[in-house]
């Protein structure tokens, strides 16, 4: 089983805007390699007929009708916003340079 | 922003062969969003559409909505796509303010439907076969207003504000295979094909699909090769073309620049391109490059869908006439050209002439009215012809008042305007207005010989053989009438009157 790379980890933390330290990096790869070579184990165990599993309960079509029911008041939808102008969220500057 | 440099489309398409993949968006119009009970209508109040589950609050669980699942099989099936027997959703992870879950809840390699095809036809009617490749369930996303920038652009914004509305509602995203051999007619072909998807849709009855509302939107990708070549070039991804005519004008453009950039021995840039209404032109958006790596994973919250084949076989079977078959059985019905039909199409005709010849009208009659009186009236008011105050009904009603004589062209017309004026349906228009025909054969004579008394010249040119003058005695009768008499009954008159022969 490949482990995880130092450079997989630097680019996981800047997908989740995760500020990392080099030697936090380290650090990280070393555990996460840890886990994965865990959780990798179950591959041993699980023939080819076993699919992946991604829902534990066996259900499936869970619907429900086209039918409106109330939604929040925008006061309540946004009382838990840090920042907020017009009634709507109000968020920092998305785009920083160029 | 740099000037980009063309080559003429017919030099591009000397050296290169397009290929074209098209990604339409359709908001579906269900009644509430995809995962949640919320209210999907549009130009609410800011945030006053949203709940826990679509504003992504902790603990909040979603529920997928079945009419949004049964919207995006009926989708697939008229476009002979196969349906899944079980499928998952899937979370596609980013970080942009315009979700507030930071991921957008749609489908990854496992799509409700796939492997189609969509037939478009061209406006000679040469026929194009246009492949699908998927369609999928996903939500949309809120609507960002950029503050302290200009004109509103993202680009130079001190802070943006987000409205979770529209977060939510259902999508459904259609994704073409890769469209080769159209040669030179590339964009056109793109152009007909978001048309005939449009016109599907609408049939369907899963959303108005109305464009300029962003009910429907459009990505262009495309691609120059060497003619000959196997290989495809690198692709640009054109965003957001949001009119027929735009994305016919951004895939010609994209040709003529990739054209140049290649001829100049230089390389694309795989990279997202907007649109610019003003010019036609595109300009360069953010480069794809790694940093796209949406981390999709099975959506835990939601169970796999796996649509019954009965259910699959139901929907099949209430399937509409496709447009484009109904389109040319009409066409043969009316017996009017390619080009004519064209045009009926597209002043959103075809269905209010449909339902007035079902109350009764000839299919002529039916044509002359919505075309003609009425499509002027419904484009001076900048409103769809179906917006007009007036029923299918009342116009079949107007062409029967014609057809037995009580109405000529004039008080048609003017009947027709009572009735957009609110003045009540078309009979009592009449009865107001005191517009029947004069049939009184008593009234018209009088009328008729007053004009020749007052007009002697001209009616002794008429006794001595010029029948051609009557049409000056005529108008001063339907002058004396106001118009209210059958002009052909009136010519008769005159010249039995008068002891010539018509």
């Amino acid at each position: 089983m490949p482990g995880i790379t130092r450079e997989e980890v630097a680019h996981l933390a800047r997908l989740a805007r995760l500020e990392l330290k080099d030697e936090e990096l380290d650090h990280f790869a070393g555990q996460l390699d840890d886990i994965i070579g865990a959780v990798a184990r179950v591959s041993d165990v699980a023939d080819e007929d076993v699919p992946p599993t991604s829902h534990p309960l066996p259900l499936t079509n869970v619907m429900r009708p086209d039918e409106v029911r109330p939604s929040l008041t925008p006061q309540e939808a946004l009382s838990g916003a840090p920042a907020q102008e017009q009634q709507r969220f109000k968020v920092p500057q998305i785009l920083g340079e160029d | 922003m740099t000037v980009t440099d063309l080559v003429s489309y017919d030099d591009a398409l000397a050296t290169y062969d397009p290929v074209m993949g098209l990604e339409v968006h359709v908001e579906l119009g269900t009644k509430t969003k995809m995962f949640c009970g919320c209210s999907t209508e549009l130009k609410q109040d800011a945030n006053s559409q949203t709940c826990p589950t679509c504003l992504g609050l902790p603990g909040a669980l979603p529920v997928v909505n079945e009419i949004g699942v049964e919207s995006a099989i009926k989708i697939g099936l008229a476009l002979h796509c196969e349906i899944a027997e079980w499928c998952r959703f899937a979370r596609k992870n980013y970080f942009y303010p315009d979700m507030p879950k930071n991921f957008q809840t749609s489908q990854y390699d496992e799509p409700i439907a796939y492997n189609g095809y969509l037939d478009v036809q061209l406006e000679d009617g040469e026929v194009f076969r246009v492949e699908i490749e998927r369609a999928h369930m996903e939500e949309d996303t809120g609507k960002s207003t950029h503050v302290g920038g200009a004109t509103g652009r993202i680009h130079g914004a001190s802070h943006s504000l987000l409205d979770y509305n529209r977060a939510g509602i259902p999508l459904i995203e259609i994704v073409t295979k890769p469209i080769e051999g159209a040669g030179e007619r590339a964009p056109e072909v793109a152009k007909a094909y978001v048309a005939e998807l449009r016109e599907l849709i609408k049939a369907l009855g899963v959303s108005e699909a109305r464009m300029e509302q962003g009910q429907m939107r459009c990505d262009v990708n495309l691609s120059l090769r060497p003619k000959g070549a196997e290989k495809f070039g690198t692709r640009s991804e054109t965003k957001n073309v949001n009119s027929l005519r735009s994305v016919e004008r951004a895939a010609r453009f994209e040709i003529q620049r990739h054209a140049a950039v290649l001829s100049s021995g230089g390389t694309i840039v795989q990279e997202t391109r907007h649109f610019h209404e003003e010019d036609g032109s595109t300009t360069a958006g953010r480069i794809k490059d790694n940093a796209e790596d949406y981390r999709y994973f099975p959506e835990p919250d939601l169970v796999p869908v796996a649509p019954a084949r009965e259910w699959v076989e139901k929907l099949r079977a209430e399937l509409p006439e496709l447009p484009r078959v109904r389109r040319n059985r009409l066409r043969e019905e009316w017996g009017v050209t390619e080009h004519d039909m064209q045009s009926i199409l597209n002043a959103g005709a075809v269905d209010p002439i449909v339902q007035t010849i079902d109350a009764g009208a000839p299919a002529d009659q039916a044509r002359k009215w919505w075309m003609g009186e009425l499509a002027r009236r419904a484009n001076e008011g900048g409103v769809d012809l179906a917006a007009l105050p007036i029923t299918p009904a009342q116009v079949a009603r107007v062409c029967a008042l014609v057809a037995e004589g009580s109405l000529n062209d004039k008080l048609a017309r003017q009947t027709i305007e009572g009735v957009l004026a609110g003045e009540g349906s078309p009979d009592e228009v009449v009865a107001a207005r005191g517009l029947a025909v004069v049939s009184d054969e008593g009234a018209l004579g009088t009328a008729v010989d007053e004009a020749i008394a007052a007009n002697a010249a001209i009616a002794d040119k008429i006794r001595a053989g010029k029948i051609a003058a009557a049409g000056a005695l005529v108008g001063a009768v339907m002058k004396a009438t106001r118009g209210q008499a059958d002009a052909a009954r009136v010519r008769e008159l005159i010249l039995e009157r008068l002891g010539a022969e018509g």
